[in-house]
């Protein structure tokens, strides 16, 4: 059970979880009981007076995601003391997101550790897809929720067991705009977008091309019979995200998944080497 | 879409707050919002109201203070005015900007009692 979040999204389920409305309740009697303690005079002057206001300003100055940020930060801390490169995959619903997954997890599987949180407004539909390639998968319901947060991705994560040094994908909900400004304590985000949704995609969404690092542009194999402009779509994404680096893949045929993999061989390696150095300082200080 | 979460978030740091700096109810809210955030000041306004009913800012009145964006044009190598994300530099049409602020969203100050 959380013992330190508020559950705001009370509609989100993990699978094989209860993680809603009766600890969302509980949470809630306990904020109550805090501040019925405060009494109505505790102004700044301690002034009784009926009928005097006891209207107060209090700066706040956070971040409104600041919550969110929070566990999105611990999250990076476990990835990053683990050696786990999490990529968060976000783009429309049809962009072949769930194919290319489970495309790249069969050919990356014998060669590293992956695991998979998948997100979706219902059903457990896609977690058993990745599963059917022998990948562990746990499927987050975000029921009336437009994006996954952090929060739900921290639960998520206590479920699978993740591997030191593994690859952890999270495949977002199909959505262009909201998941953009939740972090989830990933290293990168990859935007997938496929060349069956016209090449302003990245003008038409400017939020999520400019968070992504890397974006992928799927079903090329389909390039002899439609209009796209692949030089015009490169071309806005790059105006709205300078250093975007761009994989031109076909998850179905498999033409240009190889750069691709070995981005993600690298970047995992990168990672590794990283917590070599880390733990090797730790140690030395000791 | 998600300013009614961004609104639940809200909410959680003026419960929280109230616990830290003793108040019990919410009078003003004063938000900070860049204009390159993603957020839309009209859903967040009609978010807002729903979701403070029954809390300790239930009738509370939202000021929203709008921030410009600003960017770093790499062709000029001065900060500019940027109304959106994808817009050219103003004076050398570059689209080579980065963003140096307002795409910030903040609670900058409360009136409480």
């Amino acid at each position: 059970m959380c013992t330190v979040c508020g559950c705001s999204e009370g509609e989100s389920r993990i699978e094989g979880d209860a993680h809603h409305h009766a600890e969302d309740s509980a949470h809630h009697t306990e904020h109550h009981d805090h501040t019925h303690e405060h009494h109505y005079g505790h102004g700044p002057a301690h002034a009784h007076a009926p009928g005097m206001s006891q209207s107060r300003m209090v700066q706040i100055e956070q971040d409104i995601l600041g919550k969110n940020n929070e566990y999105a930060n611990a999250n990076r801390l476990l990835f990053t003391e683990q050696g786990i490169l999490t990529l968060n995959l976000v783009s429309s619903p049809g962009s072949g997101k769930t194919t290319l997954l489970t495309k790249t997890l069969e050919d990356l599987k014998d060669e590293m550790s992956l695991a998979v949180i998948e997100g979706d407004q219902e059903t457990s539909r896609d977690a058993e897809r990745i599963r059917a390639t022998g990948t562990p998968a746990i499927q987050i319901n975000t029921g009336k929720g437009c994006h996954l947060d952090a929060h739900q991705v921290g639960h998520a994560v206590e479920h699978l067991a993740l591997t030191p040094g593994s690859v952890l994908m999270i495949e977002n909900v199909g959505n262009l705009v909201c998941p953009a400004a939740f972090d989830l304590g990933e290293a990168s985000k990859v935007a997938i977008l496929s060349i069956t949704e016209g090449e302003d995609k990245p003008i038409k969404y400017p939020d999520m091309f400019h968070a992504a690092d890397i974006l992928l542009l799927n079903k090329i194999d389909l390039l002899p019979y439609l209009d796209f402009d692949i030089a015009q779509c490169i071309e806005y994404a790059r105006r709205i995200n300078p250093g975007i680096q761009i994989f031109q893949v076909s998850a179905k045929t498999g033409e240009g998944m190889q750069a691709w993999y070995q981005w993600i061989r690298l970047t995992q390696q990168s990672r590794l080497i990283g917590r070599t150095a880390q733990a090797s300082t730790t140690h030395s200080s000791l | 879409m998600h300013e009614m979460s961004l609104c639940e978030g809200v909410l959680q740091v003026l419960q929280t707050e109230a616990k830290r700096q003793g108040f019990n109810k919410v009078k003003t809210v004063w938000l900070e919002i860049g204009d390159l955030s993603s957020v839309e000041p009209d859903a967040m306004r009609f978010s807002f109201d729903v979701v403070m009913q029954n809390s300790l800012a239930q009738d509370a009145l939202l000021e929203i203070i709008h921030l410009p964006g600003v960017a770093w044009c790499m062709q000029c190598a001065k900060n500019v005015a940027a109304k959106k994300r994808y817009a050219a530099c103003p004076d050398c049409g570059s689209y080579q900007l980065q963003i140096v602020s307002g795409d910030a969203m903040r609670i900058k100050e409360l009136e409480v009692e």
